[in-house]
């Protein structure tokens, strides 16, 4: 049950000056395999729910198409696409029980009331409802009306199952919870699913793949420790997870392994997989503040730089600073297990240093 | 713009036509539109404007030099902004009682303030000549006064305010509960006095509220034709009754078209004015959150003034239903205070075919414009297609058009072939269909806001067309409101009097208008048996469609029914 998205552009007119055309999704290309989970990651606005609601049927692509498992479904109605959301809102049946709102697809289809009931009652157990068939659905907490919506769209076994930004409701303790929660259903049956969100954990926890969209367009598809570690630009590098920029210049091509990048000086051989870059090309070196080492500064020291402690932001398993270099943009930073390792003061001299595999080189732009 | 328009609407047309169900349905409901609610205003100002077969503003040059008339229009005018004025003041101070202090009892002044809604509207004119008039039992038997002035002007007044009060108190209750008492307890907070806080926070909030219960009043009372007719007298004219007297009595149809007309205009513009200016400026401060009051705003001292105000009121109403209770009991108002139940089985005997026809032709009526109110909320929120914009407005026009006005230009527009429906079971029906179709429209409409759209998308993407999924899941959802719409459509169609009386025949009479000519001919004891078996009809069908609701969906959606 591949899906398969082939150029899809969606323009959408503004209502107030028929003129003026809104691009929602642009040149939009992609295959999901079957059973594989793949996020769509974006700010909002950037077309991740757009492409969900045209996978699902509900928006028509101005140009492109999209194929399920070899068919072209373009003009098939979502009530006849064998794809199943899982509404933002939920958007449980009020009107009717939480027995009634799972059975809705499979009494559509014409099913036997037996079978019905032993179906819905499986995914039931499977979903942690049992208890709750006749409740009505304003008795449920925001964690079980997930729950019943999941078990609503699960329970018609459709070759995609797709979820529309599915916790944003929730309280941060139960989002953790129903990540894994949707993670493990996901996996027992091995659907393949689109989840859109713009929290970067989310998608990282969930998915086998991120599509990391912006503005209407696809930025770099990977999996979490590709997007996270390789990121392809910028945007990419800035929206899954706080990052440096450290500014460099190339000074030794890339032999296999990897260039030579001077930092004000001092030189470092850093890993890449391009090779389009030129000698005295500008570079942005991508370091994650976790993969920084500081110490304290002494006479001497080696390391590539040397700061102060501007601020300082304590959490508990990790220690958060910001470090002020002089003629450079200041350094953010994180370290561990302070109870152990001790931590930095304001004020503290500092040295800063990363291993060239820690770092990501970005041509500047 | 006027391109893309005709563009736009010929793209919806196209996709019209591929839903043969949906297209013939839109196609129907526009030309009754058109028939049954613009056709005979038209023809109300084209029989204004045509004499003896040719065009002539006779009639207007008419009504502007007739001292008589311009003394109708101004008085009409006048009524109208004291009955709103007053009825607004009366129905806030009840409003604010109710949400803004502890006083005991609120669920019985809560009772006594909407029951004249639920009576035939003409009611507080009946008592009030009944204690008052020329053998009333204040007037007369009390203070032995021989000739009493409450007919006219105070008379009147009155009985407006008496009557219509209970609507601006029901918009302003929901208006004042909508608004947060957190922000009154904010403002005491910052050190606020408690009428500072009264002046500079609560009644600010709650003015546009204010002004839209007044522009209300001020349509209703405008376009009422009970109380007037009943109490106004020769010498002070109003403009309603002036119309009807035209038609009925002189048969000078011209003239009678041009009052109607005149009458017209004042409501349109302020219905206008409620619509498209007051409606836009109504502050929304809900939070999502339930706040229960503080009711820290009123002093004690201004409670117990607000208290014996709201028992005042509630004395006067008591009054009003006691004396029409008490004059179908009694054989000869004013004079033999015998009991007796002759009134009554008049009512049963003689009458008896009115009380018939009425609650047939509010029980036939009422679920068709229930019905037809829901398809029309449900096709201008949830679809597109052209005149969509023209379906909205003119289905909402019966608010703001007077029933006089509706009345006459039903006369005029159906009493030829091929629309020959004077005197017909039809022409009632049709007229109450299309006057209390916006009832249902609007309480629809209200519910489809609430509704969030992904509801029905979720069951299209379970695999429902568009049929089953307006049957299973919109139609559902839907029902509390059809059935509070057919309660208050019941209660209208029951109580009306100003449009049909110009539509009843011989053969299909309705207790409204038997009551007024029991009033006119002078038998008292008999218009107030026939007021009292109205009210208890009404109240015996809100009860049954109440338990019907309760029984069925009681579980689910039952709380959504308010009246």
């Amino acid at each position: 049950m591949s899906l398969k998205l082939v150029n899809i552009s969606k323009v959408f007119k503004d209502p107030d000056q028929p003129n003026k055309q809104i691009v929602a999704v642009e040149g939009v290309n992609l295959e999901i395999n079957e059973g594989e989970m793949v996020s769509f990651l974006g700010p909002s606005g950037c077309g991740k729910t757009t492409t969900l609601r045209i996978v699902s049927g509900f928006e028509t692509p101005t140009t492109g198409e999209v194929w399920l498992s070899g068919k072209m479904i373009n003009d098939l109605p979502p009530n006849k696409r064998d794809t199943a959301m899982v509404f933002q809102s939920y958007a449980i049946f009020p009107h009717l029980s939480v027995g009634q709102n799972i059975a809705f697809g499979l009494e559509l289809k014409g099913y036997d009331k037996k079978t019905i009931r032993k179906e819905v009652d499986s995914i039931m157990e499977i979903m942690n409802l049992r208890e709750y068939y006749n409740r009505r659905p304003d008795q449920l907490s925001g964690g079980q009306q997930q729950r019943v919506a999941l078990a609503r769209s699960i329970i018609n076994r459709p070759s995609v199952l797709l979820f529309d930004e599915p916790l944003s409701n929730l309280d941060a303790k139960l989002r953790e919870q129903m990540r894994f929660e949707i993670r493990r259903i996901q996996q027992k049956f091995k659907i393949t699913s689109i989840y859109v969100t713009h929290d970067q954990a989310e998608a990282m926890i969930v998915s086998d793949r991120i599509v990391v969209m912006n503005e209407g367009h696809i930025m770099q598809v990977g999996t979490p420790f590709e997007i996270y570690s390789k990121p392809v630009n910028q945007f990419v590098a800035d929206f899954v997870g706080r990052v440096n920029s450290i500014e460099g210049l190339i000074v030794g091509l890339n032999n296999g392994d990897g260039y030579e990048v001077t930092f004000g000086g001092k030189v470092k051989k850093i890993p890449s997989e391009i090779n389009t870059l030129g000698m005295n090309d500008s570079v942005k070196a991508i370091v994650r503040p976790e993969s920084l080492r500081i110490k304290n500064f002494q006479e001497g020291d080696e390391s590539l730089f040397h700061g102060r402690i501007e601020k300082m932001v304590y959490l508990g398993p990790t220690v958060e600073y910001d470090i002020e270099i002089p003629g450079r943009d200041p350094i953010y930073a994180v370290t561990h297990n302070p109870i152990e390792e001790g931590f930095f003061n304001v004020g503290d001299e500092v040295s800063i240093d990363f291993s060239p595999k820690a770092a990501h080189l970005l041509k500047k732009e | 713009m006027a391109e893309s328009w005709v563009k736009r609407s010929k793209r919806q047309l196209r996709m019209l036509v591929k839903d043969p169900l949906l297209f013939s349905v839109i196609t129907v409901i526009l030309l009754s539109l058109i028939i049954f609610i613009i056709y005979p205003l038209i023809k109300v100002i084209l029989t204004s404007v045509y004499s003896k077969n040719h065009f002539s503003l006779s009639v207007y040059k008419e009504i502007v030099t007739s001292w008589y008339l311009r003394r109708a229009f101004l008085n009409s005018i006048m009524m109208g902004t004291l009955t709103a004025v007053f009825g607004a003041l009366v129905g806030f101070i009840f409003a604010f009682t109710l949400t803004r202090t502890d006083i005991p009892f609120k669920k019985f002044f809560h009772i006594i303030a909407i029951i004249p809604i639920i009576s035939p509207p003409f009611i507080g004119a009946l008592s009030i000549i009944m204690l008052f008039g020329n053998n009333g039992m204040i007037s007369s038997s009390l203070l032995h006064l021989a000739n009493t002035k409450i007919y006219g002007f105070r008379g009147l007044l009155f009985a407006q305010i008496v009557t219509f009060f209970p609507v601006a108190y029901i918009t302003l209750k929901g208006v004042l509960e909508s608004i947060s008492p957190t922000l009154e307890d904010a403002a005491l907070d910052l050190g606020g006095s408690r009428f500072k806080v009264f002046r500079r926070v609560t009644f600010p909030l709650a003015l546009p509220g204010i002004a839209s219960a007044m522009l209300v009043l001020f349509v209703e009372t405008l376009a009422d034709f009970g109380n007037p007719l009943i109490l106004a007298g020769s010498q002070f004219p109003i403009l309603s009754v002036q119309a009807y007297l035209e038609i009925t009595g002189m048969y000078n149809l011209p003239k009678g078209a041009g009052l109607a007309f005149v009458l017209l205009i004042p409501s349109l513009t302020v219905f206008l004015i409620e619509k498209y200016w007051v409606s836009k400026k109504k502050y929304v401060t809900i939070t999502g959150k339930p706040t229960s009051s503080t009711l820290k705003l009123v002093s004690p001292l201004v409670k117990w003034v607000l208290l014996a105000l709201c028992i005042i009121f509630t004395l006067t109403i008591l009054l009003i239903y006691v004396t029409i209770l008490w004059g179908a009991l009694v054989s000869v108002w004013g004079s033999t205070n015998t009991l007796t139940l002759r009134h009554f089985a008049y009512v049963f005997s003689v009458g008896f075919k009115a009380v018939q026809d009425t609650i047939i032709i509010a029980g036939i009526s009422t679920p068709i414009a229930g019905i037809l109110g829901m398809v029309i909320a449900f096709l201008v929120v949830r679809k597109k297609f052209p005149l969509k914009g023209f379906m909205e407005v003119s289905s909402m026009l019966s608010f703001a058009v007077p029933g006089t006005v509706v009345g006459i230009g039903y006369i005029l527009a159906f009493n030829s072939y091929p629309l020959l429906l004077t005197g017909t079971l039809l022409i009632l029906l049709l007229n109450f269909i299309f006057r209390y179709v916006p009832v249902g429209i609007q309480a629809g409409v209200a519910i489809l806001q609430q509704v969030d759209p992904s509801i029905e998308e979720a069951a299209i993407d379970l695999g429902a067309d568009a049929k089953s999924t307006f049957r299973k899941v919109t139609l559902p959802l839907m029902v509390p409101a059809f059935f509070s719409g057919l309660i208050y459509s019941f209660v209208r169609a029951m109580t009306a009097i100003s449009a049909v009386i110009f539509l009843v025949s011989s053969n299909w009479n309705l207790m409204t208008v038997q009551i007024m000519s029991q009033v006119e001919s002078g038998r008292l004891g008999a218009a107030a048996a026939f007021s009292v078996i109205l009210v208890i009809i009404i109240l015996l069908a809100i009860l049954m469609i109440r338990s019907i609701l309760n029984l069925r969906y009681g579980k689910f959606g039952g709380t959504t029914l308010k009246f």
